[in-house]
C-alpha cells in the first residue's frame, strides 16, 4: 500500500490504481474484500490503494478502478460518487446496495418528513425542544435512496449481498488481466 | 347500477346455464356478466366458480387477466379513446382531454364506488382508417371523433342517456376498400367453393391448397397446406378448426372489413378446412373491440346453417358434421399469438404455451388444431374456386397470391389495399396519395420500419414481409415518437407471465421516456440495446421477443430523432436530482449550497 512505489510491475506491465468507497452500505462488501486474506499480498503486489477506507486517504486521485459499496442517500453520497465517476477509468458497483438500493432502499415507502419528525421530535424520551438537526455541516438525506447507476455510469455490476471473497478476487483478476468480469455458475449470487 | 348488490339485477345462473356450465367457456361467460353488470363483483365470481367446479381464485385469475373485465365498478360509461399512433396523429389525446375537463374526470382516474364514468386509453381498435375511435362499455364504437362530438357525447353521459340512444352516425363503421383484387373484388357465391372441394375429396383439396404456395396471413407466414396436413396426420381423435379474428396489431383493420364484408367467404374457408383435415368444431376468435360486429357474423352463421352450409351432413354429404362458434376476446394484444389464444379459447388466462407440442398436434382441449387468419381463410375459399394454379400465377415465386393491406397514417385515401405479392411500396404510397413520405411501418409494431430510400423495396416474404398494416408517416413526424408509443404499446400488452418481458418492456419505456424528458445521454442508447438483446434472447413468446423492434427499426434508419433528445456525453440522472434533496430541506429550513445538487455532476 505504498504509494510510492514502482509504476512498474516486474513483467513491464503498469501498476493499476485502485479506490474503493461505501456510500449507503454497511461494509460488509469491504469485509468481504478483506476475507481475500492473503491474497491481498498478491493484490497489492500489482495494485495502489488509492482512496479507500484500507488506506483512510481523503482525496482521490485519478484511478483505474473505482469499487463503490452502498447506495445513495445522501447530498455527500452523490458528491464521493461523481469524484468516484470523474477519477475511475473503470467504476464498479458493488453488492445489493449499490445495484438495486438494498436495505437502506427500504425507508422508500415511507416519508423522509415523517421519518425525520418521529425521529427528532415526537419519539417519547426526547429533551425538549428536539429539533431536526440542520447543522450546514450534516448532509441532507435524500427522499429516497437510489441505486448509483441512476445518477452515474457504471461499467461493472458485482451482485451479492455481500459478494463473497472468491468473487470478489475472481472480478478483480479478470479486470487486472484484461478480461471482460464473468463470474458464472457458484460464485454469482444475489443475497 | 348501484354498488350495492348489482347481482340482484342479473342472475348469474341463467348466463352459466347458456354456456351448458363449461368452464371452458368462462371468459365467455365473464364477458356476459360484465356486459350485464358493468363489472364484476365477488359475490358473482363466487357463484360462477362454484357452478362451474373451479376455486374463487382460478376465476379471479382470470377476470384479472384481461383488460376488458373489471373487478371494480368502472362507471356506467366506459369510455375507451384508441391509442394508437393514428390516432394520435389525428388528434385522439387533445379530444381525450377535452372529454375529461368537460366531464369533470381525469385520465385513467377511478373514482368512488359507483363511477358515473371513467375515461382512458386503450390499444388500437382497428379503426385507423376513420379515427380518431373510442370504444364505449366494450361494445359500441364511435368513430371520426371531433370537438363537437366530444362535447355532445359529455352532454349525453351527463344526461345519462343510454349508449344504444346516441347518434346512429357516430358508430357508423366504413368499409372502405380503395384497391381490390381477387379478395376484395366479387365475394363467391356462398357455398360453391364447398362443392367444388367435395367433388375434389378431402385429399385432393388438400393437394390444392398446399399446391398454391398459400402461406398463413398472420404475419409468421408457415404453408396453409402443410399445416393442415401436419394436423391431419396428427394422432389423436378430433379436429379442431379456429380462425383467428383477434387482429390486435396496432394498424390493422383488414379482418374487420372481411368479416363485415366477406363473412361468408370466411365461415366457407374455416368450413373446407374441416373437411381436409376432418374436423367437427370450429371456433372464431373475435377480439373483443369487433364486439359490434357479433349479430351480423351470427346471422351469417345461422342462414349458412339454415342452408346446409354448416352442422350435420354438410351439403348433403354423410358424416361431413361441422358447426362454428363465436368466442369473443376481451382486450388482450397477446391472444392474437396462437397458443395464447388457445388458452382463452379453453377459458383461461391468455398466457402463451410453451412450444413445441404445436397446435397441429395438441391444441383446443388437446386436440389436433389449426388456427389461421382471417384473410387466411377468405384465399383458402378463391383457391378452392378457381384452382391452385390461377392463385399461384399471382404474386411472386415464394410469396403467391395477393395481400391486404390496411392503410392509414398520412395519405389522403386510407383504406384497404388488395394487391399481389411483390408490389413496391412506391406504388402503395402513390395510390394512397401519400406525399412527403418519410417512413412507413410495414406490419405493425412488431414489423419493419422503411424509409425513403427503401420505397422500392416489395412487400413479399422474400423482402419485407407484412402482417397487413401499413402506416404512412410524412416529414411532419418524429420516427423516435412513434417508436416511443409502439414501445409503451408493447409494455402495456405484456402478459406479465415472464419477467424478460415483463421487466424488460417497462425498461425499455423508462429508458425512451427518459430520452424525451431530456434526460438522455449515450449511455442510454447503450442501456436500451442491452435490454433489446436479453428480451430477444430470453421472452417466452413472440410478443417479447418483438417488443424491442420499434426502437432497433427506427434507431437504424433515423438516428438523428435519437441523437438530438441526448443532452450530454455524460449520464444524467432520470429523475430531478435536487427535488430529490426537498423534504430534508423543508424539515431542516436549509437552503445553503450544500442543501442542493446539480442535475449533473
Amino acid at each position: 500500500m505504498n504509494p510510492s512505489a514502482s509504476l512498474k510491475l516486474p513483467d513491464g506491465r503498469r501498476r493499476l490504481r485502485l479506490a474503493t468507497t461505501s456510500l449507503a452500505g454497511c461494509f460488509g462488501c469491504h469485509m468481504s474484500f478483506l476475507d481475500i486474506d492473503e491474497r491481498l499480498l498478491m493484490l497489492i503486489e500489482r495494485v495502489d490503494f488509492d482512496r479507500s477506507p484500507f488506506t483512510d486517504f481523503k482525496k482521490i486521485g485519478h484511478c483505474d478502478i473505482g469499487l463503490v459499496e452502498g447506495g445513495l442517500c445522501s447530498v455527500e453520497n452523490v458528491q464521493v460518487l461523481r469524484e468516484f465517476r470523474a477519477h475511475c477509468r473503470t467504476l464498479v458497483a458493488v453488492g445489493a446496495c449499490a445495484i438495486n438500493g438494498g436495505l437502506p432502499a427500504q425507508r422508500n415507502h415511507l416519508d423522509l418528513g415523517q421519518i425525520l419528525a418521529e425521529v427528532y421530535r415526537e419519539r417519547p424520551g426526547l429533551a425538549p425542544g428536539s429539533a431536526v438537526p440542520d447543522d450546514p455541516e450534516l448532509p441532507l438525506l435524500l427522499n429516497r435512496v437510489h441505486p448509483i447507476h441512476e445518477v452515474v455510469q457504471v461499467d461493472y455490476f458485482l451482485p451479492g449481498c455481500p459478494p463473497s471473497a472468491d468473487a470478489i478476487w475472481s472480478f478483480l483478476n479478470d479486470l487486472m488481466d484484461g478480461r471482460t468480469p464473468h463470474l458464472g455458475h457458484g460464485l454469482i449470487r444475489y443475497d | 347500477m348501484p354498488a350495492t348488490s348489482p347481482i340482484s339485477r342479473c342472475d348469474p345462473q341463467a348466463v352459466i346455464i347458456r354456456h351448458g356450465s363449461d368452464p371452458h367457456a368462462l371468459v365467455q361467460i365473464l364477458r356476459e356478466l360484465q356486459a350485464e353488470l358493468g363489472w364484476l363483483p365477488r359475490e358473482a365470481l363466487t357463484r360462477v366458480a362454484t357452478a362451474l367446479g373451479l376455486t374463487l381464485a382460478e376465476v379471479e385469475g382470470v377476470a384479472g387477466f384481461y383488460r376488458f373485465l373489471h373487478l371494480r365498478p368502472v362507471g356506467r360509461y366506459r369510455v375507451l379513446f384508441s391509442d394508437n399512433i393514428t390516432d394520435r396523429m389525428l388528434g385522439s389525446e387533445a379530444l381525450l382531454q377535452a372529454l375529461c375537463r368537460q366531464l369533470g374526470v381525469v385520465p385513467g382516474a377511478i373514482v368512488g364506488d359507483d363511477p358515473l364514468v371513467s375515461v382512458d386509453r386503450c390499444s388500437c381498435t382497428g379503426l385507423c382508417d376513420q379515427g380518431p375511435a373510442l370504444l364505449v362499455n366494450h361494445h359500441q364504437v364511435v368513430t371520426r371523433l371531433d370537438a363537437t362530438r366530444v362535447a355532445q357525447m359529455a352532454e349525453l353521459i351527463r344526461t345519462r342517456v343510454p349508449v344504444p340512444a346516441w347518434p346512429a352516425e357516430w358508430s357508423l363503421v366504413e368499409d372502405r376498400i380503395e384497391r381490390a383484387d381477387v379478395l376484395l373484388a366479387s365475394p363467391p357465391a356462398q357455398g360453391a367453393a364447398l362443392a367444388a372441394a367435395i367433388a375434389r375429396g378431402p385429399q385432393g383439396l388438400l393437394v390444392e391448397i398446399e399446391r398454391s404456395g398459400l402461406r398463413g396471413r398472420g404475419g409468421a407466414g408457415f404453408g396453409t397446406g402443410r399445416k393442415w396436413a401436419l394436423c391431419r396426420k396428427a394422432a389423436g381423435t378430433g379436429r379442431v378448426v379456429v380462425c383467428n379474428a383477434d387482429e390486435g396489431e396496432p394498424g390493422t383493420f383488414k379482418d374487420r372489413v372481411l368479416l363485415s364484408r366477406h363473412a361468408d367467404a370466411v365461415f366457407e374457408g374455416m368450413t373446407l378446412a374441416a373437411f381436409a383435415i376432418g374436423a367437427r368444431t370450429g371456433f372464431v376468435y373475435l377480439r373483443g373491440e369487433y364486439r359490434f360486429l357479433l349479430e351480423q357474423l351470427e346471422a351469417v352463421l345461422q342462414q349458412r346453417r339454415a342452408a346446409g352450409l354448416l352442422g350435420s351432413s354438410i351439403c348433403g354429404v354423410a358424416g361431413f358434421d361441422f358447426d362454428i362458434v363465436i368466442h369473443l376476446g376481451a382486450g388482450a394484444y397477446v391472444c392474437g399469438e396462437e397458443s395464447s389464444l388457445l388458452e382463452s379459447l379453453e377459458g383461461k388466462r391468455g398466457n402463451p404455451r410453451v412450444r413445441p407440442p404445436y397446435p397441429t398436434e395438441s391444441g383446443y382441449l388437446g386436440q389436433p388444431t389449426i388456427v389461421n387468419n382471417v384473410e387466411t381463410f377468405c384465399a383458402v375459399t378463391a383457391i378452392t374456386l378457381r384452382g391452385a394454379a390461377w392463385w399461384a400465377a399471382i404474386g411472386t415465386a415464394q410469396s403467391s397470391g395477393t395481400r391486404i393491406h390496411s392503410v392509414s397514417g398520412d395519405c389522403a385515401r386510407p383504406g384497404l389495399y388488395e394487391y399481389p405479392f411483390g408490389t413496391s411500396i412506391r406504388r402503395i404510397l402513390e395510390d394512397c396519395g401519400a406525399a412527403d413520405t418519410q417512413a412507413v411501418q410495414v406490419g405493425g409494431p412488431s414489423g419493419v420500419c422503411v424509409a425513403v430510400n427503401e420505397f422500392d423495396r416489395s412487400i413479399a416474404f422474400e423482402d419485407v414481409p407484412s402482417a397487413g398494416a401499413f402506416m404512412v408517416f410524412d416529414r411532419q413526424r418524429d420516427m423516435f415518437e412513434v417508436a416511443r408509443s409502439f414501445t409503451h404499446f408493447f409494455a402495456h400488452e405484456s402478459c406479465g407471465f415472464c419477467t424478460p418481458c415483463r421487466v424488460g418492456t417497462a425498461l425499455l419505456v423508462r429508458r425512451m421516456d427518459k430520452l424525451a424528458a431530456g434526460h438522455g445521454s449515450p449511455h442510454d442508447l447503450d442501456a436500451l440495446f442491452e435490454i433489446d438483446r436479453l428480451l430477444r434472447g430470453s421472452s417466452h413468446c413472440g410478443l417479447g421477443a418483438t417488443a424491442g423492434n420499434p426502437l432497433r427499426e427506427t434507431f437504424n434508419r433515423f438516428r438523428p430523432a435519437y441523437e438530438r433528445r441526448l443532452r450530454s456525453l455524460h449520464l444524467i440522472p432520470g429523475f430531478d436530482l435536487d427535488a430529490e434533496v426537498s423534504i430534508a430541506r423543508q424539515v431542516t429550513g436549509r437552503d445553503d449550497p450544500a442543501a442542493h445538487l446539480e442535475q449533473q455532476g
